[in-house]
């Protein structure tokens, strides 16, 4: 999508994200320095999100689009820590595959790396709260937050392009027809593959989890 | 657990596989095309005068460098994530037989043998 957001738009998102970028800075730096042996574990989170992002599944509507992987580190480190992890997927992706975009790199820190996060975050707790089951809490915190990525993303093109004749909204129409439709059977993917990692981390790495205070008390 | 983990691995497979086994949408141009590349379809569609006023620095040359370099990608992170479980898997069982000497002396009798 390089040059397709107009400079103005460009340099919004930029200065949007900023901040949840110094924040996330912030956080992982303390994250390793409160928690040294969850160090390897953050970048397994990072390491989670390079990989579905790289992975273009077909979808019944015809098209391609990858998932977003963010949920995962959100659910276990906080959202902030996402919007540097994301980061640096989107800027390996913009520099090495021409996709994405270096003039886009804000408005996708913005969709990807903090939207998705928080969004991931603010659903497990709220699951949790509730009494959700681990597994559902974790499964709608990924797949929600990789649909909240691609709502944003519609959001920021139909500010970008509002349609001529319906305006703002129908351009979201528009542009979530080809990006948040496509991610429906996605976002039930990354939440599944969500699921499944957690299961091989409650079986394995409890400790990690331990230290992290997350989902205290559950065990395999 | 390994019997949900495999369940979970067979659903992502079948809704990954689905979308090329049902009936087209119909109207597509080019069938499986990126999203990204459809938007850019609807925004140069709907504003023919928009320019895209900056080009990537780089290119991969062919589709052949962007699939190694995607390739490439989803091996760093897969190979980390692995390296990662495999470490701790390997950490937990040995503590286990650690705490287990009955197991630790079959596995004595067992290096034994």
């Amino acid at each position: 999508m390089e040059g397709f957001l107009p400079p103005v738009h460009a340099a919004a998102w930029g200065l949007v994200s900023l901040p949840f970028l110094v924040m996330g800075a912030r956080s992982v730096a303390r994250v390793t320095r409160e928690h040294p042996r969850a160090k390897l574990l953050l970048a397994s989170a990072g390491a989670f999100a390079f990989v579905l992002s790289a992975l273009k599944i077909p979808s019944v509507t015809g098209s391609c689009s990858h998932p977003t992987g963010t949920g995962l580190g959100a659910i276990l480190f906080g959202p902030a820590v996402m919007a540097v992890l994301g980061a640096i997927v989107l800027l390996f992706q913009a520099l090495l595959l021409a996709h994405g975009g270096l003039t886009t790199l804000g408005a996708n820190i913005f969709s990807m790396a903090i939207a998705g996060p928080w969004v991931a975050y603010g659903v497990f707790r709220l699951a949790r709260t509730l009494g959700g089951a681990l597994a559902l809490a974790v499964f709608l915190a990924a797949a929600l937050g990789n649909l909240a990525t691609y709502l944003v993303t519609s959001v920021q093109l139909a500010l970008a392009f509002p349609d001529p004749v319906s305006g703002f909204l129908g351009a979201v129409t528009k542009f979530g027809s080809v990006f948040a439709l496509t991610q429906i059977p996605l976002a039930i993917i990354e939440g599944l593959l969500t699921v499944l990692v957690v299961n091989l981390l409650i079986q394995f790495s409890r400790d990690d989890l331990d230290e992290l205070a997350f989902a205290p008390g559950v065990v395999r | 657990m390994k019997r949900t983990n495999l369940l979970l691995l067979a659903a992502v497979v079948v809704i990954a596989v689905l979308p090329l086994i049902l009936p087209l949408p119909g109207g597509l141009a080019e069938p499986f095309a990126g999203a990204d590349a459809q938007a850019q379809a609807a925004i140069t569609a709907a504003n023919p005068d928009y320019q895209p006023w900056f080009r990537p620095l780089w290119e991969p040359p062919s589709g052949e460098i962007e699939s190694l370099l995607f390739a490439l990608q989803a091996a760093l992170g897969a190979g980390l994530l692995g390296y990662y479980l495999g470490l701790r898997r390997g950490e937990s069982q040995r503590r286990k037989s650690d705490a287990d000497p009955a197991r630790l002396d079959a596995q004595a009798v067992d290096a034994r043998d």
